[in-house]
């Protein structure tokens, strides 16, 4: 039992029970869809011919991406002032700030969705608004722009607070220096905060569209047939028409593409970090 | 920074702020509708959703289970979680590295991905709607998040007290139990409200294993909601709010009269 807390000797064994679980929930699993994608219902590579040759295949695939990077642009566009005026407020304000961006976590996912649902449906409060205003009412529930709307809410905490983290240690004084040569306020902007803070911009924006990739309760709740993605499609496969192949490939497909997103994410911050190391 | 800008971000700001919170507040007033309706904003006002939470079996018992999966996730995952956290700390840097990436793959994991290949591995080994399905793949996710709470308190903690505690006589096991865990028990608590949240919030995993015997309360609530409009699912959400407000604001509060004496 003494050698067991020492440092630097055994801490394997602490480390074993989590990485085991990891492997019975996660990585059999894991394996498992892999291996139904290539030999379900027999051996090959027809699953992923089928999934790339059909062409309502290819448009929810397309949708997936174009979706999330719908959220992650939207993402950025509405955290960058909120993050900025996070950095420049006094702590107190800071604290509702945070709090505003943490809301939508304290109730759980569905919940927050059912909110969407009654805000977003045809009779609901939103079409209510624009009527009022003398416009034609428009669809939102079970559309693309329904469940871009309820999914950038939920992620937008995933861009604020890495945002947030770069924006606080940019050094203020650049700016004014900048400024004090001549620099319009625009264009010491541009040219210097804009640069400073683009490591918390694609640290958050690669995260969100990470997550936003693999959504899977609010494009089933808020969308419909027309904004089907690819999370719901390979569920269907499975749960509806007891497809493991075929669910298994879309599943496949999905994890490759977030594990190919990563590694170029992983990439670009190594060779931004050597740059800075190099002092460049 | 001229006036004008000044005021434009800070109505920009107000406005996503709004936008964040004022939406999970409708199902506030909807919980109390006096009709079968989700329609806004309801009429009359009644508290018969409430009841029917714990009247309606179906409602109860989901809340039961939820909350029998969540307590043990919460400890299985807080036990495992600390115990690898604190086995990375004394790892070299390199395989700690490789270790830490993949405990936290998860949470990087689409949620459907994982589910397909969890239902598939408990359809041939019978944990389809059982407990034992249920904390395996819930504590499999809720171990990043102890992980990550536990090793940031464990970056913070000066190791020197644990050479200070030996150097005094005390035993190893002496020393982890009257210094190490009492100083990173700030990082254990929050692990264990990150796994218990994770678990009683997960709906995709849940959705794939449940079975008319064994539902947790997303599984139920997402049913109804794609079932009918059924008012009970806000009265769900809004004591599920209720509970964390009351949470969040006696941690502040705690947190602060802490820092003030």
């Amino acid at each position: 039992m003494r050698d067991f807390f020492s440092p630097g000797r055994n801490s394997f064994w602490l480390v074993l029970p989590a990485l085991l679980l990891l492997l019975v929930a996660l990585g059999y699993p894991l394996a498992q869809v892999v291996l139904r994608s290539f030999t379900d219902p027999e051996p090959g590579v027809g699953n992923y011919v089928w999934f790339f040759s059909r062409p309502v295949n290819l448009a929810v695939f397309q949708r997936t991406f174009v979706v999330a990077g719908w959220v992650t642009v939207l993402c950025v566009v509405l955290a960058y002032p909120y993050a900025w005026l996070m950095t420049s407020v006094g702590p107190n304000m800071r604290v509702l700030l945070v709090l505003c961006v943490l809301v939508p976590f304290w109730v759980s996912g569905v919940v927050r969705t059912l909110a969407w649902v009654i805000l977003l449906q045809d009779s609901g409060v939103i079409n209510r608004m624009i009527m009022a205003m003398g416009f034609e009412k428009i669809r939102l529930i079970r559309t693309q722009t329904g469940v871009i709307i309820g999914m950038t809410q939920v992620l937008l905490p995933f861009m604020v607070m890495p945002l947030y983290a770069v924006m606080r240690g940019i050094d203020l004084r650049l700016v004014q220096a900048a400024r004090s040569l001549g620099a319009r306020p625009m264009l010491a902007f541009l040219q210097i905060y804009l640069p400073l803070s683009l490591p918390g911009v694609f640290g958050g924006a690669i995260i969100v569209f990470i997550l936003g990739l693999g959504f899977y309760i609010t494009p089933a709740l808020l969308g419909g047939p027309r904004a089907t993605m690819l999370s719901t499609l390979a569920q269907q496969q499975v749960l509806q028409q007891l497809n493991w192949g075929q669910g298994g490939a879309m599943g496949v497909i999905l994890l490759v593409a977030t594990l190919v997103l990563l590694a170029f994410a992983g990439r670009f911050a190594r060779r931004r970090y050597q740059m800075g190391a190099g002092g460049k | 920074m001229n006036l004008f800008t000044r005021l434009s971000i800070w109505l920009f700001c107000a406005a996503v702020a709004v936008w964040l919170v004022a939406p999970t507040l409708v199902i506030v007033p909807i919980s109390f509708a006096q009709k079968k309706s989700l329609a806004f904003p309801p009429d009359g006002f009644s508290l018969q959703w409430y009841a029917n939470l714990f009247q309606n079996p179906e409602w109860s018992r989901s809340i039961i289970s939820s909350l029998k999966v969540a307590v043990i996730v919460a400890a299985v995952a807080t036990i495992i979680g600390t115990v690898a956290a604190l086995g990375l700390e004394r790892m070299k840097a390199r395989p700690a590295g490789l270790v830490r990436a993949i405990l936290i793959t998860p949470m990087i994991v689409p949620g459907v991905v994982m589910a397909i290949g969890i239902y598939a591995v408990y359809l041939d080994h019978q944990l389809v709607g059982t407990l034992t399905g249920y904390v395996l793949a819930h504590s499999m996710l809720a171990i990043p998040f102890v992980v990550i709470a536990v090793g940031a308190s464990l970056s913070v903690f000066d190791a020197r007290l644990e050479t200070a505690a030996a150097s005094l006589g005390a035993s190893r096991l002496a020393t982890f139990f009257t210094i190490t865990l009492p100083l990173i028990a700030p990082g254990i608590l929050s692990g264990l409200l990150f796994a218990f949240v994770t678990s009683f919030d997960e709906v995709i995993v849940a959705l794939f294993i449940n079975s008319p015997a064994m539902k947790t309360l997303p599984v139920q609530i997402y049913a109804s909601m794609t079932r009918d409009s059924d008012p009970t699912v806000a009265a769900v959400g809004t004591l599920m709010f209720a509970a964390t407000t009351i949470i969040i604001a006696a941690g502040l509060w705690f947190g602060t009269r802490r820092r003030r004496s």
